[in-house]
């Protein structure tokens, strides 16, 4: 029986970095799960979080999100981003030692179709508002996909012990 | 160690076709998941899935979605079949990503089933999350995927069913 939930990699950082990417992803899988544990060096409990898939930073992604904060639910959408969206990560203020948990799941990622995709993050710290966040993402691109970069959106780092595991499945 | 996490099946359509079905699912594992990558081909349709052919009104929902403008939650009982987006239609225009866990499906207990649905449109879209909940004591021995009102999918949809399992 071949094995269908494998790591093909891993990071955990072990000084702050402006970026994680995972290259030269292979074509054998059928879908990817990108988990990870975030915490970066912006002010504030909670900081953004963009995805570049492909390098490509042209306007290719949109998505409809769904979130609460503790006090509030609300629903926002964007198209013709340069970056897709996978906020938030806990930012430097936030209660210490507190991550996020993100995990974005794209199927069919070496199909020559657009590439719909979900990623949701949760982060809570015990003292302000903490956001849960769950977003359709749509990357309007039918090449298959080979890397994935994940930044702070404002250019903060991503701080040391911050951790990234890339899964792929396999429906064979 | 043991394989925790298994296909069981996996089915692309080469044409267009109005479901797609996984028959004598095993009950040697602990739960079930599905991924689905679909659209619709004409407008109408919300997808939704009926287990072991039951087309009764077995099927209840609890819904939280967003439209992007609003969030909001959604109930629905009685229905014969288990509504995996809400009230929204699925899309003619881009694929979307539906995934679905099924928890004790083998057990003899209500079967309670997690469905996320993802399917933003480049400007339009809908996204949800949501429970359904079959009210029947049976193992599950089948899942048809398909549309409330009947309508096609079109070729490269797909569907992937797994096994977890706990032993």
């Amino acid at each position: 029986m071949p094995t269908t939930y494998t790591l093909i990699s891993s990071n955990v950082l072990s000084s702050s970095a402006e970026s994680v990417t995972f290259s030269a992803i292979p074509a054998t899988y059928t879908d990817l799960v990108l988990r990870a544990s975030v915490r970066t060096s912006a002010s504030g409990a909670f900081s953004s979080l963009g995805i570049v898939i492909n390098g490509n930073v042209g306007t290719v992604y949109s998505w409809r999100g769904l979130g609460g904060s503790g006090s509030v639910s609300y629903s926002n959408w964007y198209s013709g981003q340069n970056a897709g969206d996978v906020s938030y990560g806990v930012g430097d203020t936030a209660t210490a030692n507190t991550y996020n948990s993100l995990e974005i799941y794209i199927p069919s990622y070496t199909v020559a179709r657009n590439k719909p995709f979900s990623s949701i993050t949760v982060q809570e710290n015990n003292a302000t508002a903490a956001y849960t966040l769950a977003r359709a993402q749509l990357f309007s691109s039918t090449a298959a996909i080979t890397s994935i970069q994940i930044t702070e959106s404002s250019g903060n780092n991503l701080l040391a012990t911050s951790s990234f595991y890339l899964y792929g499945i396999s429906n064979a | 160690m043991p394989t925790t996490y298994e296909k069981i099946a996996t089915t692309t359509l080469s044409s267009a076709t109005s479901n797609i079905t996984f028959n004598s699912i095993p009950a040697t594992y602990t739960d079930l998941r599905i991924v689905w990558v679909y659209k619709a081909v004409s407008a109408g349709n919300t997808a939704f899935l009926q287990f072991n052919s039951d087309t009764a009104s077995n099927y209840s929902y609890t819904t939280l979605y967003g439209t992007g403008s609003a969030g909001g939650s959604q109930r629905s009982t009685n229905n014969t079949g288990a509504y995996l987006v809400s009230y929204a239609e699925a899309p003619t225009s881009e694929w979307q990503l539906q995934t679905i866990d099924i928890f004790s499906y083998a057990g003899s207990t209500f079967k309670t089933l997690l469905n996320t649905y993802s399917g933003d449109t480049n400007g339009g879209g809908f996204i949800s999350r949501g429970v359904n909940l079959w009210r029947s004591t049976s193992a599950i021995t089948s899942v048809a995927l398909k549309f409330d009102a009947g309508g096609n999918m079109p070729s490269g949809s797909t569907a992937t069913l797994y096994g977890i399992l706990k032993a």
